[in-house]
Parts: C-alpha cells; sequence; structure tokens
C-alpha cells in the first residue's frame, strides 16, 4: 500500500531514517579512489561523513522523537537528586546542617552542583537539549502543518476492506444521489469533503473524500510552543526577579531597600535600581489561638496591621493593609508576604557601674509549634570582658523533670528565659560575616557556678539577675513581638501562568481532537461477486440495480482508537436507525480494529 | 448534630464503606470464581461459520457484561451458572455503588466535623480517604461507558486496603486546618489532584493487566510453536486474564485514562499549584520535593503520552512507563510527606517539626554583623 499516498504522509511521528550508515566498512587504501575525477576533494571512505552531513545526522538525531522521549526520561531522573539533598535556593540553613553532618562528601557535592541542582550545568544541558529537540520538531512541523491545514482530503485507497475499520452493504438506488447523501451526512459530521461524481474514478463508482481534526495537530503545536514561553516567563522571574527576607519588630518599619533586608537572593541580572521605592510600617499584629479543642495552643489565625506607602521619595499617601498567610499586599510588581511570626524579649545587660551595655528588643527564633524560641545576646563593648548570652525563651513556662523546661503553648502566658552566660572572645573583630542569632564560641568560654554546671540565668519579665564574677546585669525588661516578611518580585509570572494554560488549551486539544479520514465508495454491484477490487473490468455498469457501498474509516489519532464507533455512527445515520448495523441481512462485511497488526501497521509506517 | 457526633459518624461511615467494600470484593470473587472453569472462546468459535453477525453479537455481550459470554456459561455450567455469575457481578458493582455512597458521607462528615466546618483535605489521613474515595467514584462514572465490570475485584481489593491502611496507620483526630492551608486554592488545587491521581491509579491498574496479558499471551505463542498439544488444538484458555478486554482495548483504555488524567494534573500541579505557592509561600515555583516529585511525574507520564506516538516504544514499554509514572506519583503522595522533613507539603508530619510557621524557612543565617 506504499503507492497510496494516504499512508506514506506521515506527521505524527517524527522519527525518520537515518541517512548515514553509522558502522562504515573497512575498505582497503589501495582500492579505486570513490571521488570524482576534479572534485579536488580527499578521499573519503563509504560511510564517512563530511562535517555537513555530520551536522545534519546530529540534528536529525537530536530531533527524533525517541531522543525527545529520552531526554524526557532524563529530565525526570535529573530532578531526582535536588528533592533528596537540601538546595541552597530552597533552604540554605539546612545545606549547611548537611554539609556539617556530611564533611567528606561535601567537595564532591559541591563540585557535582548538588546543592543547587536546578542551576547546574548538567541539569540546563538536558534541559536546553530538549527544548532544542523540541524545537527542531516543530519546526518542521509547522511547515508540514502549514500545508495540511489546506490539503484536500486525500484519494481514496484502491481497497477500502484494508483500513482497520470497514464497511459494506448493499443497497439500491442512483449512484451520484448515494453519493451525495453520504457527503450530506459526512459534512454534518464536521468533515472537510471532496465529491468525486461517477466517472472520475475507474470502474464506474462515485467516491466521497472526507477529512476532519485538522485542530488536533495544532493543539499539539501549541502545546509544544506554549512550553517554550512557560520557560521564557521562568527564566525571566529567575534572570531579574528577587526575593529577600526580613525580620521586623512590630511597631518598627521597613524601606524597600537592599540594605534592609536579612538575606536577599538577586536573580543573575537584576538590578538595585528596579527596586520599587515601597515602605511600611508593622502598627500591630494580632494572633487569634485556639485555647481548646486538638488544636490546643496552635494559631488559628494572624495578620499584621500595615500601614504602606507606595513611593516613600515621593511621599505618596499612606495606605492601611492587614497582612495575612495567603493574603499577600501587592505593590506595582513586587509582593510582601508575611511568613512567620515570634517573640522578641527586651533585654538590657548592665555593667558594675550600672551603666547600660545593651538594650532592647532581642528576637528570639522559634524551634518548634509552641515557640519554644532560642536567641542570643552579644555584648562587646562595656563590660570587662566581652560577653556572650545565649538560652531559650519560653512562652508558657512549664517543667518536667524527664524533659525539662517547655513550653506549653505558643501564646505568652507565663514568658520565661533561660539563659547561660559566656566570656572572651565574640569573634566580632575578624570582620567575616557572622549570624546574629549564635555565638562563634571558638574563642568563648562557658560560665560555670560553683558546682561545676553552666551558669543559668531563669528570668521572668521584670527581673533583674547578677551576671557572675560582677561582671554586672541582666534585666528581662518586656516582650516584643516580630514578623517575619518575605518580599519578591517576579517578573514573567503572568508570561508563565499564560504559557501553561496556553500549554493545557493545546494539550486538551491534541488529546481529544479525533483526526480522521472517511472514504465512501458507492458503485454497481459487483459481476464478479466481491473478491475483486473498485476498477475490476466488466463492473463499469452504472444505472439501475444494486449497488454496494463501501464505507473506510482511518483513525489518525495516536492510538486513542474509536474508528471503530465514529464507522458505526456513520453507518447508523448513512442507512437509518432502523436498519441494524449488526444483524441486516443486508451487511457483508464488517470489521473494528481488533486485530492489533491491523490498528498499528498503518501508523508505524513513517 | 455536633462536632462530636460528626466526627463519630465520620469514623463510623468509613468502617462501614470499608466493610462494604469488602463484601463487594467477595461478590466479585464470587463472580470470577464461577468462571474459573468456563473457557473463553468457545461459543465463539462455532459461531465463525455461522457469519460475522454472531461474532458481533458475541462481542457485545462480552463488553456488557463485563468479559463474560452468557452462552459460554450456560454451555459450560447450565442457567445456574449464568444467574451466578450474572448475579456475582451485579451484587458487586451494586454493594460498590453503595460502599461510595457512605464512604462519601465519611469525606463529607468529616470536614463538617472540623470547628469551623472545612473541606476535608488537611491531612494525610484525609488525603488518602479522598484519595480512595475517587478511585471508587471514577470506577463507577466509567463504569457503563467502558464497560469495565471486569475491573471490580481489583478496584474494591484495592480501594479495601487502602482504607484499612489509612485507619489503621493514618488516622489523625479532626483538627483545625493549619493557616497555610486556609484558602479557595487548597479546594481546587487538591480536588484535582487527587482526581488525577485517581484516574491514574486506574490507568495503572490497566497497565499492569496489560503487561499481564502480554505476557500470557506471549508464553502460549511460545507453548504452540514448541508444539506443545495437538497441531490444529487451539489452547484454551481460562481465567481473569484471558477475560479482559484484549491488549489493543487495554492499551486503548490505559491510553484514554491517562489521556484524561494528563491535563488535570497539569491543571493541579502546574496551574493551580504555582498560584497558591505564589499567594502563600511568595515564589509560585520553590523546587520544593513535592513539587520536584509532581514535575517528575508530569514528566514521566508526558513521555508515556510521546511513546505511543513512537515506534518502538509502544505498548508494552508505553504500559512500563506509564507504571513508572504511577511510582512516582505515589511516592510522592506517600513518601515525600514522611521522607522529607523539609517538604513544605509535609502535612503528615508530627507536630514537633522545626518551622516558624507552617511554610516558613527558618531565617538564613549567613549575615553580616549589625551594628
Amino acid at each position: 500500500m506504499r503507492d497510496e499516498p494516504v499512508f506514506t504522509d506521515q506527521t505524527d511521528d517524527a522519527d525518520r531514517p537515518t541517512d548515514a550508515p553509522t558502522d562504515a566498512p573497512a575498505i582497503d587504501p589501495g582500492a579505486a579512489p570513490t571521488t570524482g575525477p576534479g572534485s579536488g576533494r580527499p578521499e573519503r571512505r563509504s560511510g564517512e561523513l563530511t562535517f555537513v552531513e555530520m551536522l545534519r545526522w546530529t540534528w536529525r538525531q537530536l530531533t527524533s522523537m525517541r531522543t525527545a522521549l529520552v531526554l524526557l526520561l532524563l529530565v525526570a531522573l535529573a530532578a531526582i537528586p535536588g528533592s533528596v539533598i537540601p538546595q541552597s535556593g530552597v533552604d540554605a540553613f539546612a545545606v549547611g546542617q548537611w554539609q556539617d553532618r556530611h564533611p567528606n562528601l561535601t567537595p564532591l557535592y559541591e563540585r557535582l552542583g548538588l546543592f543547587s541542582v536546578y542551576d547546574s550545568p548538567w541539569f540546563s544541558a538536558i534541559y536546553l537539549l530538549l527544548m532544542v529537540s523540541l524545537v527542531g520538531c516543530i519546526l518542521p512541523r509547522l511547515r508540514v502543518y502549514a500545508r495540511a491545514v489546506r490539503a484536500k482530503p486525500p484519494k481514496a485507497p484502491r481497497n477500502l476492506s484494508r483500513l482497520p475499520d470497514h464497511a459494506a452493504y448493499r443497497t439500491e438506488g442512483d449512484l451520484d444521489a448515494l453519493r451525495a447523501e453520504a457527503a450530506r451526512v459526512l459534512r454534518k459530521r464536521r468533515y472537510r469533503i471532496i465529491e468525486e461524481p461517477v466517472g472520475e474514478e475507474r470502474g464506474g463508482a462515485a467516491v466521497v473524500r472526507a477529512e476532519r481534526g485538522y485542530l488536533r495537530e495544532a493543539g499539539n503545536l501549541v502545546f509544544h510552543l506554549s512550553v517554550l514561553v512557560v520557560l521564557v516567563g521562568f527564566a525571566m522571574g529567575s534572570l531579574f526577579g528577587y526575593q529577600g527576607g526580613v525580620i521586623t519588630l512590630v511597631g518598627g518599619g521597613f524601606s524597600n531597600n537592599l540594605s534592609q533586608y536579612d538575606d536577599f537572593d538577586p536573580g543573575s541580572l537584576w538590578s538595585a535600581d528596579d527596586m520599587e521605592p515601597f515602605a511600611f510600617t508593622i502598627d500591630s499584629f494580632d494572633i487569634d489561638w485556639y485555647r481548646s479543642g486538638p488544636a490546643f495552643g496552635q494559631a488559628r489565625g494572624f495578620a499584621a496591621q500595615l500601614t504602606y506607602v507606595e513611593d516613600a521619595y515621593e511621599g505618596t499617601e499612606e495606605k492601611p493593609y492587614e497582612l495575612k498567610v495567603n493574603h499577600p499586599l501587592s505593590i506595582g510588581s513586587t509582593d510582601v508576604f508575611l511568613i512567620g511570626h515570634g517573640y522578641a524579649p527586651v533585654i538590657t545587660v548592665r555593667n558594675a557601674e550600672n551603666e547600660v551595655a545593651y538594650s532592647g528588643p532581642t528576637i528570639f527564633l522559634p524551634t518548634d509549634t509552641t515557640f519554644r524560641s532560642f536567641g542570643v545576646v552579644k555584648v562587646p563593648d562595656g563590660l570587662d570582658t566581652q560577653v556572650g548570652l545565649s538560652g531559650e525563651f519560653y512562652p508558657t513556662y512549664a517543667f518536667d523533670p524527664d524533659r525539662g523546661p517547655y513550653s506549653v503553648i505558643g501564646e505568652a502566658q507565663d514568658p520565661r528565659m533561660s539563659l547561660t552566660v559566656s566570656t572572651g572572645d565574640l569573634g566580632m573583630d575578624t570582620g567575616a560575616p557572622q549570624s546574629v542569632y549564635a555565638l562563634d564560641d571558638s574563642g568563648l568560654e562557658l560560665a560555670l557556678d560553683d558546682e561545676g554546671n553552666p551558669f543559668r540565668l531563669d528570668l521572668e519579665p521584670g527581673e533583674t539577675l547578677d551576671l557572675p564574677d560582677g561582671l554586672g546585669t541582666v534585666s528581662y525588661d518586656g516582650l516584643q513581638r516580630w514578623n517575619r516578611v518575605q518580599i519578591s518580585e517576579t517578573p514573567g509570572k503572568l508570561v508563565a501562568l499564560s504559557g501553561v494554560v496556553l500549554a493545557l488549551l493545546g494539550l486538551l486539544g491534541s488529546l481529544f481532537i479525533r483526526p480522521r479520514r472517511v472514504w465512501v465508495r458507492v458503485r454497481p454491484w459487483p459481476a464478479d461477486g466481491l473478491a475483486g477490487g473498485a476498477g475490476g473490468p466488466g463492473d463499469d455498469v452504472a444505472g439501475a440495480g444494486p449497488v454496494l457501498v463501501e464505507i473506510g474509516v482511518l483513525d489518525r489519532s495516536t492510538g486513542a482508537g474509536g474508528g471503530d464507533e465514529e464507522l458505526a455512527g456513520i453507518l447508523e445515520q448513512l442507512r437509518g436507525p432502523d436498519a441494524d448495523a449488526h444483524g441486516s441481512e443486508n451487511e457483508i462485511s464488517g470489521a473494528t480494529a481488533t486485530d492489533p497488526a491491523a490498528d498499528t501497521s498503518e501508523k508505524e509506517k513513517s | 448534630m455536633n462536632d462530636a457526633a460528626w466526627e463519630t459518624l465520620s469514623n463510623q461511615a468509613v468502617a462501614v464503606s470499608g466493610l462494604v467494600y469488602f463484601l463487594a470484593f467477595i461478590a466479585h470473587l464470587w463472580q470470577w470464581a464461577s468462571l474459573r472453569k468456563v473457557p473463553v472462546g468457545r461459543t465463539a468459535k462455532v459461531a465463525v461459520g455461522a457469519g460475522v453477525g454472531a461474532v458481533r453479537s458475541r462481542r457485545s455481550t462480552v463488553e456488557r457484561n463485563g468479559g463474560w459470554d452468557e452462552d459460554e456459561v450456560e454451555a459450560a455450567g447450565g442457567e445456574d451458572a449464568v444467574r451466578r455469575v450474572a448475579m456475582g457481578e451485579r451484587l458487586g458493582v451494586l454493594l460498590t455503588v453503595i460502599a461510595v455512597a457512605v464512604h462519601g458521607v465519611g469525606l463529607v462528615s468529616r470536614g463538617l466535623a472540623a470547628d469551623p466546618n472545612r473541606v476535608p483535605w488537611g491531612n494525610m489521613y484525609e488525603f488518602t480517604m479522598s484519595g480512595s474515595f475517587f478511585v471508587g467514584l471514577t470506577y463507577l462514572v466509567l463504569l457503563r461507558k467502558f464497560r469495565l465490570a471486569w475491573l471490580g475485584p481489583i478496584v474494591t481489593g484495592f480501594i479495601v486496603t487502602v482504607l484499612m491502611v489509612d485507619v489503621i496507620w493514618l488516622y489523625t483526630p479532626v483538627a483545625p486546618l493549619t493557616e497555610a492551608l486556609n484558602s479557595p486554592w487548597l479546594v481546587i488545587h487538591v480536588v484535582s489532584a487527587v482526581i488525577a491521581t485517581a484516574a491514574f491509579t486506574l490507568g495503572g491498574f490497566t497497565s499492569v493487566l496489560y503487561l499481564l496479558k502480554e505476557r500470557a499471551e506471549r508464553k502460549a505463542a511460545e507453548r504452540v510453536t514448541a508444539g506443545a498439544g495437538e497441531p490444529g488444538e487451539p489452547v484454551e484458555a481460562k481465567g481473569y486474564l484471558a477475560r479482559v478486554p484484549d491488549l489493543v482495548g487495554l492499551d486503548r483504555l490505559t491510553y484514554r485514562l491517562h489521556a484524561f488524567a494528563f491535563p488535570v494534573w497539569t491543571f493541579a500541579v502546574l496551574i493551580t499549584g504555582p498560584i497558591w505557592a505564589h499567594e502563600a509561600w511568595s515564589r509560585y515555583w520553590n523546587w520544593d520535593p513535592k513539587e520536584v516529585w509532581a514535575f517528575i511525574t508530569w514528566v514521566v507520564y508526558a513521555a508515556y503520552l510521546h511513546a505511543r506516538a513512537t515506534a518502538g516504544f509502544k505498548g508494552r514499554n508505553a504500559a512500563l512507563l506509564a507504571l513508572v509514572g504511577l511510582a512516582t506519583l505515589w511516592f510522592n503522595f506517600i513518601g515525600i510527606n514522611f521522607f522529607s522533613s523539609s517538604s513544605m507539603h509535609s502535612y503528615a508530619a508530627p507536630a514537633s517539626s522545626t518551622v516558624v510557621v507552617e511554610g516558613a524557612p527558618p531565617v538564613a543565617i549567613d549575615l553580616p554583623p549589625r551594628a
């Protein structure tokens, strides 16, 4: 059936035969030269490729469907390490902890880029290859599709009974009238129609050629192109966007410039000039705690009341906003999110002369859902030696002989602090970056009490206790709250979103639009029975008498099937609902795609 | 009714539905046990001589009945056998309908038991309960269209197992939603993800059946070529595998299930997920382990759809890919919640996780000293 044009134009499968043999047979160098006279080119062995041929071969390999499939699976495989190993772009803290635990593996992992898999050269290489493969696959298909969309339904195959779905029945009537009826039915089923009256095809047959489902390939192309759009949007976000976090005391303020951030993660092409010049203050912060029930001690909800100005330089109007989880504040293209909160006890350290060496709300970071929190105070100056305090804060203090001190709930009903004291060198003079939430204990010595246990300061609000060795005093003066605010600008997010939505629409088209070809051939009842195909000699007797109607359906979707249902539907419409397609005595033959060979043979030909 | 009553109702409904699923399972087993001795296709061979029409009518009763033919059963075991088999199937389907309805009651009352009332998608217990519910519901919805009754024993057996695991190991008392989940996107995101999961799961069943049947047919063909049995005497196929649809039919059904599930999954993880993530976590794509695995699942199923269009990857290889996809899907559904402490999706984790607020990463540490 290779000579039938119907089956040879195959756009679904991008697999093409390679145009160059890969295994070059060894050839005796003394054999006759294979180069033509006057070509001046060096001798070529058979199977050897010129540079251009090599390029073309590589391109064909890269853009083949099989390669795309392998690359897709590679992307899936390559994404796995990033879900197992902590990623610096996601959780830098976890990366640090992991590296401390695995000092031997860390250098190797760092070289392989395993702490930022999704920016690593090898991950990028895979998805860029996939994109190239995609473009290489799509561009020729665009051209093919541009032609196919205008193409007429192809000529009928000579023998319709060799199609996977076909039927034939005997009826009576005028050939061209039957043809027109078939055309009407198919047009109603939204087929594109070409009618061939009696005389155009040999053998005195009238033929209807019909095709539908042109939009399926359009959907397919839209889907693949949209993937590129998504990628562009995603790239815009990671190149020009930024994300930063800041812990702000309730009552405090923030203005959007780089120096105010605690942590900041800009895209590689981001520039500080692009930052929106907004500012806000956190006026108040409310938490609604569950005081009973299964969620006892958890927060029902929390909200920060902000006052913000969109342009702090211009001094635009002040506006209020209630900032909550799932309810970010959008200013221009920047979004402000409330993602956390905690306690900041007000701590004052005085020296032996009662002069203040340190004073202020000190941010303690929660370590569990009861807001048991950890924090440090660094006093570099003002005392006889540098002093570091570190310890825990319990919003609702309780003591258990086994567990030690703990916090019952997150609400501050009975807040306490328990601090240890270290003296010596805080390491702040070296100029190296240092966490404000942890002590560098390399130069510090833990103060001990008389029994050799760590010296503890257990403080209640308003309480003042002495530091060891007459260094001074520590007071717990009050309690404030802080909010952690995340600020991010993600350009291209709408590009990415429209890309995905388009991709979904294209996907729906490519999955559910059924491309089909149908041929109906109406011809006089053949004199030699049903054995011969159309065009046999002696059956070109048009006119009254029994008529053979043959229908063939070719389902061109990639295996969704349904050609049999379509055939049944067409048959019913052609013969009326009364004619039982299955049991009628006029039925001659019918087949559906039950034979695997018949189902696949037409589609694998490419 | 107060919340405690709703919670009791939910627990009882889940227990009852598990029991009814089990009865449905037994009914289907009874049906298939009765079919065990009936050879497949005997009447069909007789019918070939009688004309194409007879073959077609056999096909249609086989399809209508979910894999068995009345004449065959009657030829092998008399009218009693026909009645028994038909009874078993009808009973199985009826019990499944009841079980799914009661399961639905359990799900709804679980939501009503919370204060304030909410959708029942707050923790692993509820996700698993919803997932198995949608597997049952999807099966029932497609039962007539695709004539899936032969899938009955597998679906009911699967749901019974999942519900047992859910109640025994995953049970959590009713609790309010955590703050981060308190969003309308929860409904859209989770519903679409769960529906896609259910359809992918059904597609996984048919893929497994495809592989088993393909293997059985290959073995049978080898036996024939090896000369076992008299030449000309066809090997009599019996049992469950012989009655599920042929390879083309299984492959097509698998494809249709995936073709439905894949766009829904796309919608869930690549549209609603990022929109919600943007609102809750400030980034629409965080490379969170759950997101990564949802993406991996998406890619594998995309590869499955590609494989069906690629020569050399069809059939067996495509079915294998579908199963790889299902493995990543279930690993993501179950595994990530327990194995990944860093995932912002780990709602199964005990309450003592180190978080500031659900969803917020701990504060970065490498900061310049503050003046």
